[in-house]
């Protein structure tokens, strides 16, 4: 392999940060009021009606236009994981000691069905998610570990008090999911939501056919004035690609908010031309390699470590991102971040590094030294989705191959898959990290000791890692804090390689050219109540 | 006659309660569960309570016998239980598809029966000619393509010369008979001409041999024309095997495209079904299955009354 | 059911006989020109399966992450899919695990469901009743319900794909042989057996099984084709054979919906291919039947 001179590199760099700017610069058009929003949901349906329960992507894309949040990120940009605005929270403090926060709410926020909201309504809310009573399932509840009480002293505030200052309170507020319900319904049916739609979003709930589609309508008492644009909306559910991509091309739909992969994108540009617009944007999901501490010879960091340094991640990230879902290379930080590593401190990480020769090399000598033969075999367990896995898989046994193993695939389906993780029959797996709000210190909760992080299926403790962890949750100066993530990096990816980063995914979304208003952001889940959406005449 | 009819309405009964044992088996044989994929199957962090908890409410956690009895004595009440996975009733989720299953059912058998009926008695009238040989090469093609393959081709053909999908959403006949027949009329297609297949064998067949048979040359010996002795003996007698084979393949429609529904997108029992079992949802799965296998012993039943009522032969056994 | 042991009996190739059996081909052939096209097809099939190694030009697991999505050309006469690997080595592999997966759940299925069917109609009365029972219990799923719920509790992959197909298959090949035994029990010669003192196994194998056997092959060639149908059904769920076993489903569902226009090698040449196979085995079984007997219809 050549070595890549350095200026290549931050060339490329600058190219796959460049790319998680929306592809086209917004013109200055005006919107325009009218029209009804056809998209497609690349699901089946959803469980329930519940996002506070809930985890699927399936129920916000065709709900989240009904509800409201107390802070959501920017409609102007999204891509930046810092900027936040009010959604019914008009302003916000926050003491100097970091312990409260204060939001003083809009006045004149109603649900559709007239009842004002109020602070109750928010305090109720997040009560729910965070001190969820017995019987109630609340999937976000771990995220708020550091929040102590929500109080609401007047209808117009709420004040939460943490136990502790963090940088994680903030992101971990602006999810998606946690939706504004109304007090006077919890309190008389905690499970109604369930089965029922009641909010105060931009769009109030017209009609839901399982398993087809949901639509709404426009609320016209909306809190901000002049939104929506749209008159409503219809969610289509479409599971399979071929469908999605002939009702895109066919007029049916103006778009899939998910993603595509990029061939389907370039199958969409050559039939639609100019018809068709384009964003892109690094995702924040990543996808990884989690060896079994418990199974030899993976309880030895030199295999570990061998397995890392043989993966060229930078010639792979060419090769991939024109058949997958996948793109930026980066460490454990979502590379978007300002949290993030540069490129000259990622290239310290093992298997980072440009000379993949050298990397190869020194990964042999590390196999020979632990005692693992030339031709060793073991299975490499995947889940059986094309995008990413299956396409990232397929690489990594290549990779694999150029060290003299002898990987064999085995793929499951999604729920056996899922099934073996927790149960740790398995060699070394595929797994995955996607969180809907970029939430550095949070979202690297995952990589804890098993006994602390319930997605850890490496089966490992470290206390070093946990000791790293607990700081960096507490943490509060940037500076500091970039330093202990780079440290708990270092120890995750290369010396202990408890875990393996392949690459990061890559976020594309086509759509007609009718449709503005939408930016795109690192998660799928983000950005999506269509308040900002408009359509222009055909 | 009736002592015959009445044993075949009986036994419906024995043959039902044997499926309902069979599925409620065979679901809880898989190795999954429905309360961890709900909710930490998109790598979420819920702890082991939260989901003990769900699996109460749902009543998992009961002995099997328990369960099997609760579900049994819903059934008697023609209660069919709770979806696992989305809370509602299991009847509310079927109804919503079973009209889409039921009128691409009907369609496809109507194309069917168009297709085979004139196509069988072709190939039947010009045995071994190239009538005959196109015929049956034309009807084989349809059993062997993959259908889910026929159907993107359809798609797309469509999209290529006329820039055209047909709607994504489905409405029923009634309120909006052009748009409902122009989103179901193209998987009715696709499947009616791969169950015209077996449909034209028989009829081939039936012809074939009914047109050997005695009271045929009989016919043709006093002077009959071509036209009338067909329609009037042979059709007649053919119509036997053909309509066990369309009454038993209707049975099939309905539950049974699994593939198609997932290609044209329709929201019906196909597609219901497979989102079901991969989501370890057994009460819905549990409902689906008995509702399938009731509609085939029905039709079962149907044919075996049309059959004594065509084939006085029968009645008597 | 005519009795028309005797014809039956001369018209299927009986075995030790060579120069027979070598004439009732050709004559076969010769009458039946569809289905001995058919037949054809499936031998080169058959062929190619076996010498998949000397005929495919490349390892059909080998990535060329230089040649990915290359049209058929030189280098790869039906081109490369998404990971460079060369479209033409993958279907001739594929052949090995369509004929390995329709063989499997066709003979072991539609032989289980001989011996189900044959010693039902033979044994008659209860036994019969009760046998009939359980067997309309498994013929009120479709097909392909059957088989994702076998794949569902057993996995993926090819032996379990081979068992989920011939699950469904035992009991529509049970209630085939069944009504062809009910026919032969009525017959003198069983009974002649009977009071001749031969126990029931003995009359089962040797005078019940040889009439059963020309609606056994039709059963089984129209099986051989929907276990292939089947097999690639499952694998666009992605509940079929998984990756990297090449497979002509396999290759339909990675490829079908994005690639149709912009490579449209990709999915078209393995469509192809399972029509062909399937086309193949459905006229050399219609001929088959026509030979055996055309008044059989009970399929």
């Amino acid at each position: 392999m050549i070595r890549t001179p350095a200026i290549v590199r931050s060339g490329i760099l600058l190219l796959a940060l460049l790319s998680t700017l929306p592809a086209r610069a917004p013109a200055a058009e005006t919107p325009v009021r009218g029209g009804e929003l056809e998209f497609i949901v690349p699901a089946s349906g959803f469980p329930s009606m519940d996002a506070h329960r809930e985890e699927t992507y399936a129920v916000i894309h065709p709900l989240r236009p009904f509800y409201s949040l107390l802070i959501k990120v920017d409609p102007k940009n999204p891509s930046d994981p810092t900027a936040f605005v009010g959604d019914v929270a008009e302003s916000w403090s926050k003491s100097s000691d970091g312990l409260t926060y204060t939001f003083k709410l809009r006045k004149g926020v109603k649900f559709h069905d007239g009842t004002p909201l109020t602070s109750r309504d928010v305090k109720a809310s997040f009560d729910k998610i965070i001190f969820p009573p017995a019987g109630v399932v609340s999937d976000r509840k771990a995220m708020f570990f550091m929040v102590k009480a929500v109080d609401a002293p007047d209808p117009s505030t709420v004040v939460f008090r943490l136990r502790f200052a963090t940088e994680a309170f903030m992101p971990a507020l602006a999810n998606p999911y946690n939706w504004i319900y109304e007090a006077d319904i919890l309190a008389r049916d905690i499970h109604w939501y369930e089965t029922h739609v009641m909010g105060s979003g931009p769009f109030k709930f017209k009609e839901y056919v399982a398993g087809s589609h949901v639509s709404g309508v426009r609320n016209p008492d909306y809190f901000m004035p002049g939104l929506p644009y749209l008159d409503g909306f219809r969610a289509i559910f479409i599971k399979q690609e071929a469908p999605q991509l002939a009702a895109i091309r066919g007029g049916r739909a103006m778009v899939n908010f998910r993603a595509f992969p990029p061939k389907a994108v370039e199958e969409l540009k050559t039939a639609m031309g100019d018809k068709l617009a384009v964003q892109e944007s690094a995702w924040n999901c990543g996808l990884y390699l989690a060896p079994n501490h418990k199974v030899k010879p993976f309880d030895d960091p030199r295999v570990r470590r061998a397995l890392s340094l043989a993966l060229d991640r930078w010639e792979g990230s060419k090769a991939l991102s024109k058949v997958a879902i996948v793109k930026t290379v980066g460490g454990l930080v979502f590379p978007g971040s300002p949290l993030a590593a540069p490129q000259a401190e990622l290239q310290t990480i093992a298997g980072f590094g440009t000379d993949i020769q050298a990397a190869r090399t020194e990964a042999r000598r590390l196999l020979r030294e632990a005692g693992v033969p030339d031709g060793f075999s073991f299975k490499l367990h995947n889940r059986a989705v094309e995008q990413p896995y299956k396409a990232v898989g397929i690489w990594v046994i290549d990779q694999w191959r150029q060290i003299g193993l002898n990987v064999e695939h085995w793929v499951e389906p999604t729920a056996p898959f899922f099934a073996t993780l927790r149960n740790g029959n398995f060699q070394v797996t595929m797994d995955f990290n996607c969180q809907a709000v970029v939430n550095p210190v949070l979202d690297i909760s995952k990589f804890l000791s098993n006994d602390r992080s319930a997605s850890n299926y490496a089966q490992y403790q470290d206390r070093v890692v946990d000791g790293l962890y607990d700081e960096i949750v507490h943490e509060t100066d940037q500076g500091k804090l970039k330093t202990r993530l780079r440290q708990f990096e270092k120890r995750v990816l290369d010396e202990q390689a408890h875990y393996l980063m392949t690459l990061w995914w890559n976020r594309i979304v086509p759509y007609n050219a009718r449709l503005h208003g939408w930016k795109i952001s690192p998660s799928h889940y983000l950005n999506q109540d269509l308040a900002n959406v408009w359509l222009s005449p055909e | 006659m009736r002592r015959y009819l009445v044993k075949r309405f009986l036994l419906m009964f024995p043959t039902l309660l044997g499926v309902a044992v069979f599925v409620f088996v065979l679901i809880r044989l898989l190795p999954g569960d429905v309360v961890q994929l709900r909710m930490a199957g998109e790598g979420g962090f819920v702890s082991e309570e939260a989901m003990q908890q769900e699996r109460e409410r749902l009543g998992l956690d009961r002995p099997i016998w328990r369960q099997f009895a609760d579900w049994m004595s819903g059934l008697a009440r023609l209660d069919l239980g709770v979806s696992m996975w989305t809370g509602r009733p299991v009847t509310y989720e079927i109804g919503i598809r079973f009209q889409l299953s039921l009128q691409i059912a009907i369609m496809a058998t109507i194309i069917a029966i168009a297709l085979a009926l004139p196509l069988g008695t072709i190939a039947a009238l010009y045995q071994d000619r190239w009538p005959d040989y196109a015929v049956r090469v034309f009807s084989i093609a349809g059993l062997a393509m993959p259908s889910f393959w026929l159907g993107i081709l359809i798609l797309l053909g469509f999209l290529i010369a006329f820039h055209w999908t047909p709607p994504m959403v489905y409405v029923p006949f009634w309120v909006d008979p052009w748009r409902n027949l122009s989103q179901l009329v193209w998987p009715a297609l696709a499947t009616g001409y791969r169950y015209s297949a077996v449909a034209t064998r028989m009829t081939r067949s039936a012809v074939l041999e009914v047109l050997r048979e005695d009271y045929i040359r009989t016919a043709r010996a006093k002077g009959i024309r071509r036209k009338l002795i067909l329609t009037r003996h042979a059709l007649k007698n053919a119509m036997l095997p053909v309509v066990t084979v369309i009454g038993l393949e209707f049975a099939f429609l309905i539950g049974g495209l699994v593939v198609t529904e997932q290609v044209f997108n329709l929201n019906g029992l196909g597609k219901l079904f497979v989102d079901a079992v991969t989501q370890y949802d057994y009460t819905l799965v549990q409902g689906l299955v008995l509702l399938v296998a009731f509609v085939f012993i029905l039709s079962n039943f149907a044919v075996d009354l049309l059959y004594a009522w065509l084939d006085p032969r029968i009645r008597y056994r | 059911m005519a009795i028309r042991a005797l014809e039956v009996e001369e018209a299927a190739v009986t075995p030790g006989h060579v120069g027979r059996g070598v004439a009732a081909v050709l004559r076969f052939a010769r009458r039946k020109p569809l289905g001995a096209a058919g037949a054809t097809v499936v031998i080169l099939m058959m062929l190619t399966a076996v010498l998949a190694p000397v005929v495919a030009p490349y390892d059909p697991l080998e990535t060329h992450y230089d040649a990915m999505f290359a049209p058929p050309g030189a280098q790869h006469w039906l081109g490369t899919d998404s990971f460079g690997r060369d479209v033409l080595s993958r279907l001739i592999f594929g052949s090995r695990t369509a004929l390995l997966v329709g063989f499997g759940a066709s003979v072991i299925g539609a032989t289980a469901g001989l011996i189900i069917g044959t010693a039902s109609g033979y044994f008659g009365g209860r036994t019969d009743m009760v046998v009939q029972r359980i067997l309309d219990v498994f013929l009120s799923f479709p097909l392909i319900v059957l088989a994702l719920a076998v794949v569902a509790i057993l996995g993926t992959g090819t032996l379990k794909v081979i068992l989920a197909i011939l699950v469904p298959m035992i009991p529509r090949a049970a209630r085939v042989c069944r009504s062809s035994a009910l026919a032969i029990r009525e017959t003198p010669y069983v009974d002649a057996a009977r009071t001749c003192g031969y126990g029931h196994v003995r009359i089962i194998l040797r005078h019940m099984v040889p009439n059963v056997i020309p609606p056994y092959l039709i059963v089984l060639t129209a099986f051989l084709g929907q276990a292939i149908l089947l097999e690639a059904s499952l694998s666009y769920l992605g509940l079929g054979v998984q990756e990297p076993t090449p497979a002509w489903g396999l290759m339909l569902q990675g490829g079908a919906a994005e690639y149709a226009e912009s490579a449209p090698w990709i999915p078209v040449f393995p469509g192809l291919a399972i029509s062909l196979a399937v086309f193949a085995f459905n006229l050399f079984g219609d001929s088959l039947r026509d030979v055996l007997d055309p008044k059989l219809r009970t399929l």
